[in-house]
């Protein structure tokens, strides 16, 4: 079964199909070359949420559609869940 | 898929539409009540109370005008009353929907009193519902049913399933020639340059680009705080969305892959000839489709991943989640469950039929579920305040 989606292949972050408990590995899919991928994760991801495909530090720009969504503002490790905790906008 | 035909109403001045309501249609604030009474008295027909009316000036004004002569202009409109507390305004709103050749009659209130004027509407109402109700659907296109679209309540569901969903239905239907239109213009903060760039010529793009900058700047003289309270929603971020970015390249996601948009249309404002239009609304729901039902679409399509549940009284709402939660314990407010998606179970081409196939459905007179619901929000857009 599949338990997250990532839109494309430079994506920095996936999406989660279904909850996903911490220190699973999961299995995933990437849309666009619908090839599969794992990653063992860190947090509880809830349907919907991200999840983190590699390690992120302060500053450096998360990745989905291939596209800057925003700043990180505290440091992700890959598995750990990506939200308003560690992720904010670039505008207003 | 080739251009289906679909049971629709043909009105007087060649527009296609696929509900045949009466309409009884304050001016303003001060007639809701005459109007609902009207409705009351006179069944089959609906009243659409609202806020607005007096006092209006300016640019303000322009759009109120457009947007009440739009609503009652709409092909899904068989006939309308219009009633206003003074007579000037009331028939400046008749003329602009005389124009269509639809039947439509003005009452105003002042030198009658209420009570008189319900009664004087109350009989043109009937006469109006028995001669709708004689009108037949006859044979039309698909192309000619106008589509709009937003979203609303989105989640990450909403990027990944249905929103393409109805991106993969609006490149068919601008294959076929039909018109649709998409907008919420704050809700392409972050993907502008993107969405610039489907303009069908720079010029469109430019055009654009100016709509969306003077949308900013409008939020950047109004703001308080970097808006995280209201954009994204408490209800995306509850879905994981968390930047306004990443929610304007999941909403990016409806305009497909391959149509290009034609033009930039103002609120409330026609289109001039078929293929994908850009409007400038708010992304705030209930404005958003009252402003596209006055432009003159008469079907919408509104992907929703948390649950949000609006209807507008004249132009149908298709809705749609990929949302597995949604679809289970929210059903009654879904049309159609795209969630196969997210499970690897449907491709995205079989989504854009299956909800092409609703919109046939919806078209020939299934009721959506906004209309079964008794949805029926009719929210004018303000400017600004009245004298």
């Amino acid at each position: 079964m599949i338990q997250f989606l990532v839109h494309e292949k430079a994506d920095s972050v996936g999406v989660a199909t279904v909850d996903v408990k911490a220190g699973e590995t999961a299995k995933g899919l990437y849309m666009d070359s619908q090839e599969p991928v794992e990653v063992k994760t860190l947090d509880d991801i809830p349907l919907g949420h991200k999840i983190a495909m590699i390690d992120h530090k302060v500053d450096e720009s998360v990745i989905k559609y291939g596209a800057d969504i925003g700043r990180i503002v505290a440091d992700i490790k890959k598995g750990g869940h990506v939200h308003t905790h560690n992720l904010k906008t670039r505008r207003w | 898929m080739s251009n289906p035909k679909v049971l629709a109403y043909r009105r007087e001045n060649g527009r296609v539409g696929i509900r045949n309501h009466v309409i009884i249609l304050p001016l303003d604030d001060l007639s809701n009540s005459a109007c609902e009474k009207v409705a009351y008295n006179t069944k089959g027909c609906k009243a659409l109370p609202h806020a607005y009316g007096r006092l209006q000036f300016g640019e303000d004004l322009e759009l109120f005008f457009r947007t009440l002569i739009g609503t009652g202009a709409n092909p899904n409109v068989a006939a309308c009353v219009v009633i206003g507390i003074e007579p000037q305004w009331t028939n400046q709103v008749v003329e602009g929907i005389a124009k269509t050749g639809k039947p439509v009659t003005g009452f105003s209130i002042e030198r009658h009193g209420e009570i008189k004027t319900v009664e004087m509407a109350s009989w043109k109402a009937k006469e109006y519902m028995h001669w709708a109700s004689e009108l037949r659907r006859e044979d039309c296109d698909l192309s000619e049913i106008w589509v709009s679209t937003k979203c609303g309540e989105s989640d990450t569901t909403s990027g990944l399933a249905s929103n393409p969903t109805v991106g993969n239905a609006f490149d068919k239907l601008d294959a076929m020639g039909a018109t649709c239109s998409f907008g919420e213009t704050s809700e392409i903060t972050g993907a502008e340059l993107v969405c610039k760039e489907r303009a069908a010529t720079p010029e469109v793009g430019e055009q654009f680009m100016a709509t969306f900058n003077k949308y900013q700047d409008m939020i950047e003289r109004y703001k308080t705080d970097d808006l995280s309270g209201s954009q994204p929603t408490k209800g995306n971020i509850a879905g994981g969305l968390t930047t306004i970015e990443e929610k304007a390249f999941g909403n990016m996601q409806k305009i497909g892959k391959q149509c290009k948009y034609v033009g930039v249309l103002d609120k409330a404002e026609t289109p001039t000839g078929p293929g994908l239009w850009y409007m400038d609304t708010s992304s705030a729901a209930a404005e958003a489709v009252t402003l596209w039902a006055a432009g003159g679409f008469v079907a919408h399509f509104f992907p929703t991943g948390q649950g949000n549940i609006i209807g507008n009284p004249i132009e149908p709402v298709i809705k749609l989640t990929a949302n597995p939660r949604t679809a289970g314990d929210m059903s009654e407010h879904i049309d159609y469950d795209c969630s196969a998606i997210l499970q690897g179970e449907m491709t995205l081409d079989e989504s854009g039929d299956n909800l092409l196939d609703m919109l046939v459905r919806t078209c020939n007179g299934r009721l959506t579920a906004n209309e079964v619901l008794g949805h029926e929000e009719f929210v004018l857009t303000k400017l600004y305040e009245s004298a």
